[in-house]
């Protein structure tokens, strides 16, 4: 028995034994992650435990990163938007958005307003796919296998809808500067009118099956509460600063696009805790539906994408500019710097999950460790977003 | 002939017959499983291998058992593959008291009923076992929560069992059995629901399962105290939770739902067309429900199913003496 | 009191109406397509790997090797290599000094197809910016979901031997058995 004593392989690398240094007297140092099935992808969090609540928790990012804003330094701003379809799987037409927008804000260019109605209507598409992506996740992490399967089910069906004009499933890379790639068909257009009311219908399942559930209830309600204080310190957006009560939507705050035209409601929790978050979200869904239909009704014809758009060559004219979308997870900016020249001068990219995964350490403290999984789900995060 | 005693020769065939059943039970069990599971979520589970996926299970053990048994560095040689051993064997000795019909029993001992929670108490030790040597975090973690969960488990489960023999005045299933009749409403459930219930929970609680999987609660200890266990070391501690799922179904049907009794069919059939109804609930269960949390686990027993237990153990023992003077 | 006991019954029910759920889609037929021997059906509009548009002789592609998709690319996976110029026959040389004598402007002879048109797969991010930018609408993407090999080389496309191939066997996928850039160097 001399390998008994030996216990090297457990002191861990730079970030544990920084963080061990700290560490209370009998405390037990937890890597949760990078290969953990409930940090989705590869986030690793340091958590020092005491028993099994939870004392301090670190996130380590870096294992995903991609240099996405390295590469736009290197390519041309039309080159650029496949990246932007790759830094979030889950809402990548929201980042196609915030870049194809910054560009066009600094060229100039005129989008017709069809392509506009067909950004809103792909946008929330796509946002209700992810916000589905997340449910069926963070309901795996809670330790339900079930109902991730019946939100595939109905992913699938809005994955088909925007396979139709996008040609592809997961990293769109549809927008351009000044328009659309395609223009929706008229099959396109019936699938999303007979997925509206299909989906509506499904709405009351899912409330049945889980969000009405005593078990669901007890293991999110009250849970990782976070002020909106502390909500603003980090800079926290989307349904995450919506779930404690901040009444801020992009869409609403900085309109852009056609959606002051639109009617819906920006949904917003009191109850601060995960339940919050996960109401938002669940009343999201059905507020994307609702704009669907209206942009159906209200679209024009015409163009999809405008005369003369820029070339792959276009150099983006001196300048710079920022411009933010409302992405599923949050407030998704592009910050665009050009010098006139080839490529972009400088691009950088905000990422919604990181400044809500920050509000983690501070949430997570205290609570035990079954309820910080609870947060980290709750906080809906993806992870190569983060990196980028 | 006459060397071997009649008693002797009938438990060694019972066992024979309880090794087999048990890892037939348990390859049917995750066919069964992954085939609700598969229903459920809209899939058709495993159907590749021989008809309707039935063979899958059986290629599964296969490779299981030709994995390579692996041991983390700095594990505990001895205790770590003691575990899975220990999960195992008693297992095997809980189906000695059961009744499967009229006669049809291995062991029949006038205390079986405390043989099978004795025996079942065994399980915890496999839990504390495997997450101990196996010298890793999220083992050490899954056993703590296994051994408080285990402990806290048993007493409401033997709380509402004792309800029950209270009625029949014995620990001898057989004899708990005889003493109900062929229709529902002869059975001990139309008397004890609430203990039936109390039993239905707890044994949930006590075999692990989803949403009380707390030892091996996934996406939080990535899986609990079996993390280091690979081939034939999870292997064992898989057979020995559909096992341990067929004994507490098993007491279940004898005590409150009739045992072997009911109408047409023989015996043996009723008691297994019983216990296959509450097996599939379980399935149901597990993949319905999210899981608790650990700290609600345990409010629910003490704050709960404790208080009702021995609530109800009172008031059953105040009518059976009752009716003993009427 | 009363209120609670009454919360507490309700949250009981909750859990029997998530069991009635499950119940419900265990009796719903299936949505999953069994794959190797149903396909799905909603590939129609899925854009796989690119090919060349062929002109009107069958197997000989549109393209005019301009470059303009290579320059293009974001990812740099196109490389169009153009027909080398035959060296002119001395009569050829010569009838060409003598129209240039004579102030005609040369003809050129040289056919404009791509002598290779060579794609790397792994590299594509499947953007479209290469088709959007053809002058001539020489490039399209294929609806081959079902792409795959054995090393990395088995994506390496010259497009100009697939659009043969496609061309030879009529009414065979020609994606099944693309030729790679290798064996054609």
């Amino acid at each position: 028995m001399t390998t008994y004593q030996n216990n090297d392989h457990l002191a861990g690398d730079f970030y544990t034994q920084n963080f061990a240094k700290t560490a209370g007297e009998g405390n037990l140092i937890l890597n949760l992650g990078p290969q953990h099935p409930s940090t989705h992808g590869v986030l690793r969090v340091v958590v020092e435990l005491d028993g099994e609540y939870i004392m301090r928790a670190e996130p380590i990012l870096g294992y995903l990163h991609r240099m996405h804003e390295k590469m736009a330094e290197v390519k041309t701003a039309a080159q650029f938007i496949p990246n932007m379809g790759r830094v979030d799987y889950g809402h990548a037409l929201g980042w196609n958005w915030a870049f194809v927008g910054a560009a066009e804000k600094l060229g100039g260019i005129e989008v017709p307003e069809r392509a506009e109605y067909i950004r809103v209507i792909t946008c929330e598409l796509n946002r209700i796919a992810s916000h589905l992506l997340w449910w069926g996740a963070y309901l795996l992490d809670l330790g339900a296998f079930t109902p991730i399967m019946y939100a595939f089910d109905d992913r699938e069906k809005v994955l088909d809808i925007l396979q139709i004009p996008t040609g592809s499933r997961l990293t769109y890379s549809y927008y351009r500067i000044g328009g659309v790639a395609q223009d929706l068909n008229a099959d396109c257009i019936r699938r999303i009118q007979e997925f509206i009311p299909w989906f509506r219908s499904r709405l009351p399942m899912y409330k049945d099956l889980v969000s009405d559930n005593i078990i669901l209830r007890k293991r999110i309600e009250g849970i990782g509460a976070i002020e909106q204080d502390t909500c603003r310190r980090y800079g926290a957006t989307g349904p995450v600063a919506r779930g404690s009560g901040i009444n801020y939507d992009v869409r609403r705050a900085q309109p852009y696009s056609v959606y002051p035209k639109l009617d819906f409601v920006v949904p917003t929790s009191d109850l601060k805790d995960a339940r919050g978050r996960y109401d938002v979200r669940m009343i999201e869904m059905e507020q994307s539906l609702r704009i669907i239909e209206q942009a159906l009704d209200m679209m024009p014809e015409g163009e999809v994408l405008v005369k003369g758009a820029p070339k792959p060559s276009w150099k983006v004219p001196a300048g710079e500019t920022y411009f933010a979308v409302e992405g599923a997870r949050g407030k998704i900016g592009a910050y665009v710097v050009s010098d006139g020249g080839k490529n972009i001068y400088r691009t950088k990219l905000r990422a919604p999950g990181f400044c809500n995964l920050s509000l983690f350490a501070e949430v997570s403290q205290g609570t035990i460790l079954a309820d910080a999984v609870a947060i980290l789900g709750s906080l809906d995060l993806i992870i190569p977003e983060i990196d980028r | 002939m006459n060397a071997i005693p009649a008693e002797l020769l009938r438990i060694i065939i019972g066992l024979v017959a309880i090794a087999v059943s048990v890892g037939l039970i348990g390859l049917v069990m995750v066919w069964v499983e992954r085939k609700v599971a598969g229903h459920i979520q809209r899939r058709p589970g495993p159907y590749e291998v021989g008809p309707n996926g039935l063979i899958q299970p059986l290629c599964d053990a296969l490779k299981l058992v030709g994995k390579q048994l692996f041991m983390p560095k700095g594990a505990d040689p001895i205790l770590f593959w003691l575990a899975p051993v220990l999960a195992f064997l008693p297992v095997l000795l809980l189906f000695l008291p059961l009744p499967v019909g009229d006669g049809l029993q291995t062991l029949d001992v006038n205390l079986g009923l405390l043989l099978i929670l004795a025996f079942s108490g065994l399980a915890v030790l496999s839990v504390l076992l495997a997450g101990w040597a196996s010298n890793n975090k999220y083992g050490l973690l899954g056993a703590a929560r296994g051994v408080a969960q285990a402990v806290a488990y048993e007493i409401p489960l033997l709380l509402s069992v004792l309800a029950v023999s209270f009625v029949a005045g014995s620990l001898d299933l057989a004899h708990v059995v005889k003493l109900q009749g062929t229709w529902p409403w002869n059975w001990n459930i139309m008397t004890q629901p609430l203990a039936f219930l109390i039993y239905i929970v707890s044994a949930l609680g006590e075999t692990n399962r989803a949403p009380f999987d707390l030892p091996e609660a996934e996406s939080e200890l990535t899986a609990g105290f079996h993390t280091e266990y690979s081939g034939m070391g999870f292997g064992l501690f898989f057979l020995a939770e559909y096992a341990n799922m067929v004994v507490v179904c098993s007491v279940a049907t004898a005590l409150f739902l009739g045992g072997w009794h009911g109408p047409v069919l023989p015996g043996p059939v009723w008691f297994v067309l019983k216990v296959s109804a509450l097996m599939l609930l379980m399935v149901f269960v597990r993949w319905t429900y999210p899981r608790v949390r650990f700290d609600q686990l345990l409010v629910i027993n003490w704050k709960w199913l404790l208080p009702l237990a021995v609530a109800n153990l009172l008031l059953t023992a105040f009518f059976v003496k009752l009716a003993q003077f009427a | 009191m009363i209120k609670e006991a009454l919360n507490t019954v309700s949250d009981l029910w909750s859990l029997m109406v998530g069991l009635r759920v499950t119940k419900k889609y265990f009796l719903d037929p299936q949505v999953t397509v069994r794959y190797p021997w149903k396909a799905v059906s909603n590939i129609a509009s899925y854009k796989g790997h690119l090919e060349l548009v062929s002109a009107k002789a069958p197997g000989k592609p549109k393209c005019i090797s301009c470059g303009m998709c290579a320059l293009a690319c974001p990812s740099n996976c196109l490389t169009v290599v153009k027909r080398k110029v035959p060296k002119p026959t001395p009569e050829q040389a010569q009838a060409e000094a003598e129209a240039k004598a004579k102030g005609e402007k040369p003809k050129d002879k040289t056919p404009k197809d791509p002598e290779q048109f060579l794609y790397d797969y792994t590299l594509c991010s499947l953007c479209g910016t290469c088709m959007e930018n053809c002058p001539v609408g020489a490039l399209a993407f294929t609806g081959s979901t079902y792409l795959a090999g054995y090393s990395r080389e088995d994506f390496h496309f010259d497009l100009v031997q697939v659009l043969k191939n496609q061309a030879g066997l009529e009414g065979v996928d020609a994606s099944v058995a693309p030729e790679t850039a290798e064996s054609e160097a």
